[in-house]
């Protein structure tokens, strides 16, 4: 109570300070800004469900531009007469699949073949968002995933260790056939490859997954859970950190690239080693000069 | 150290022709090149300095083993530098120290300080000479005439016999080291023992692998894999515990299945498998029926399945049939129904073995 008194009578001594006036001036500043700020974001939000319309129309500009050859005017997909495919149909594929797939350069495609290779992205993420937003205004499907879908961060760290070893057994059992044991990605049929994973961000794995881009099976939340999801990518996430106990990792290719080092470049080393010491042994003119 | 005497490697009982200057006199013998000594050999001071540095890399070769063992025993196991791991960086780098300073240390002193001589050595033909192939010959028919195994057949022919039969034996306690297919499928010691057949039942329901949840139709979206196992794995065991140990083994091993979904019209029925799919989910055995490799690298817009041992491919719209590679015999396919709870289920064991084929099969 002293404390109080003695704190409330400093204050009081203060009020008349030279400074006063311009911290009640601030302090009154602050207030109104913060009390404007929280009324106009309220209205920025209704904002935002207006312009959502106005996304799916600049999406469907950029679409027009962009994907239309392709996968139609009104993203039908394309079929030439003879029932090959150009670009199959965009409906239902959702948001997700335009995220994963424009969002890491794969959209829109350079020239059709075996495989559709990530690239630089041709779109800012507001273009990105626009045509998602266009696509996924076609049909129900998949929505790009957020940050809580596939992140870790809110769990304690034993329940983490558990979610790593889970998505370990998940990854082995379903993923690495294609994605090698390390994700380091493999070779495929008729040219293709799975592609390496250790670059690949924990959303676009997450939609990758969820979509089933190209080649690769759905891995739809029927068939593996969110949780199970987000157990893989923790798995994926772990491996990056993981040092290399074992020497340098060559890739994690397995025993092919770690034998060609051994073979080609230990042994060989060995080799150029000996020839260099057969033909540098040193020989003299002089005599020996018996004692 | 003088030089050997050199002589010439013909011999002169060939005939020669007299119109010809004898041949040693054609060119004359060069003989050998003069010797030239290493430095070590005729200055003391290199061969000291050679001596020394012989010394030191066996020195550094003591040195890096010393290292070897503290490190053994100072660095923590999980240390890290630039990413590899402290201490088997360390083991290598020390022992590679260790046996490159002896090597070298031993090549070097074979160099610069072992004994330098020239040696001369003539080739001479590999075989022996006539006279002692003739003995030997000699004395191995005259062995063969006196043992008379030609002139005495009942000696022979009993000998060939006992000889033979001897064989026997390891068949017969060979063929003993395990049961036969017969002996299993007569009497089987696990559920689903015996080549011909699996774990999988009638109405056995078809789980997710690893974690071992049912799977409803509508879980699965066109284009779908799972990689999924017998339900038994997960309540076969005693008292509806998992299973455990080589009864686990033998089930997974060939009770393991790809689950897909395809596109209806896609899909070619096999003939008499026609109810065999639930809506475009098809179900075929994960192992390869080349050398047994599970196979899951599965394309979805193609429906091919691709084992990554020797590339067998396998169109699962079309009954698992082989499109490419070594395998001889389509995925035995398992024919799948919905239970009273939606789950999907087996309606029967594979109607054929899975796996590679067999001697017995045919």
């Amino acid at each position: 109570m002293r404390l109080l008194n003695r704190s409330a009578g400093r204050l009081s001594r203060h009020r008349r300070g030279p400074l006063a006036g311009l911290l009640v001036i601030i302090a009154g500043l602050l207030l109104t800004g913060g009390l404007f700020t929280a009324i106009v974001n309220t209205t920025a939000q209704a904002d935002e469900t207006a312009s959502s319309a106005d996304q799916v129309a600049q999406g469907r500009d950029l679409f027009l531009v962009s994907c239309a050859f392709c996968h139609g005017q009104n993203g039908e997909g394309i079929r030439t007469e003879d029932g090959n495919q150009i670009g199959p149909s965009l409906v239902g594929v959702g948001a997700a699949a335009v995220d994963f797939q424009v969002g890491t350069g794969r959209m829109p495609m350079a020239q059709p073949g075996a495989q559709v290779p990530s690239k630089p992205e041709l779109f800012d993420d507001e273009e990105t968002a626009a045509l998602a937003a266009y696509v996924a205004s076609l049909g129900p499907g998949p929505a790009i995933p957020t940050e809580e879908d596939y992140s870790i961060e809110g769990l304690s760290d034993e329940e983490r260790e558990a979610a790593i070893s889970r998505g370990g057994q998940i990854f082995l059992t379903n993923c690495t056939a294609c994605h090698n044991f390390e994700g380091s990605g493999g070779a495929m049929p008729h040219g293709g490859y799975a592609p390496n994973l250790h670059e690949t961000s924990a959303r676009h794995i997450y939609e990758a997954m969820l979509t089933g881009p190209q080649n690769m099976p759905n891995f739809a939340n029927g068939n593996l859970s969110p949780d199970e999801k987000r157990d893989v990518i923790a798995y994926l996430y772990s491996l990056r950190e993981m040092p290399n106990y074992g020497g340098f990792g060559l890739g994690g290719l397995g025993p092919v690239p770690e034998g060609m080092a051994a073979w080609l470049l230990g042994i060989g080393l060995l080799v150029g080693f000996a020839i260099w010491i057969a033909a540098h042994t040193t020989r003299t003119n002089k005599k020996k000069v018996d004692a | 150290m003088s030089t050997p005497p050199v002589t010439d490697g013909h011999s002169h009982d060939e005939p020669v022709d007299e119109n010809l200057p004898a041949r040693d006199d054609l060119y004359a013998n060069p003989g050998l090149e003069e010797h030239h000594w290493r430095p070590t050999d005729v200055d003391p001071k290199a061969e000291k300095r050679a001596e020394r540095q012989v010394a030191a890399l066996f020195t550094l070769s003591a040195l890096c083993t010393v290292l070897l063992l503290v490190a053994y025993f100072t660095i923590d196991a999980d240390d890290t530098i630039g990413g590899l791991g402290a201490q088997n960086l360390a083991f290598g780098l020390c022992l590679a120290g260790a046996l490159l300073g002896i090597g070298i240390g031993i090549i070097q002193w074979a160099r610069k300080l072992m004994a330098d001589v020239e040696i001369v050595e003539y080739r001479h033909p590999a075989a022996s000479s006539e006279e002692d192939r003739a003995v030997t010959i000699q004395a191995l028919s005259d062995g063969l005439e006196e043992s008379g195994i030609g002139r005495r057949p009942l000696v022979r022919n009993s000998l060939l016999g006992a000889v033979g039969l001897l064989g026997l034996p390891a068949v017969v306690f060979l063929r003993d080291l395990g049961p036969t297919n017969a002996q299993v499928v007569a009497n089987p010691p696990f559920p689903g023992s015996g080549l011909e057949h699996t774990v999988w039942t009638k109405g056995m329901r078809v789980v997710r692998d690893v974690v071992g949840s049912p799977i409803r139709p509508s879980d699965l979206e066109i284009g779908d894999l799972v990689n999924a196992e017998p339900e038994a794995l997960f309540n076969g065991g005693e008292d509806g515990e998992p299973m455990e140990g080589v009864a686990l083994q033998v089930a997974k091993s060939k009770g393991a299945v790809v689950v897909v979904r395809i596109e209806p019209d896609e899909i070619t029925p096999g003939k008499g498998r026609e109810n065999w799919s639930v809506d475009g989910i098809l179900c075929y055995s994960k192992i390869c029926t080349h050398v047994g490799c599970p196979i899951s690298l599965y394309e979805r817009t193609t429906h091919h399945l691709l084992c990554p041992c020797h590339q067998s491919t396998f169109d699962l719209a079309d009954s698992a049939r082989v499109v490419f590679g070594p395998a001889a015999r389509p995925l035995p396919q398992l024919a799948l129904a919905v239970d009273d709870e939606g789950y999907l289920v087996a309606q029967a064991d594979f109607d054929e073995p899975v796996g590679p084929s067999y001697w017995e099969r045919g």
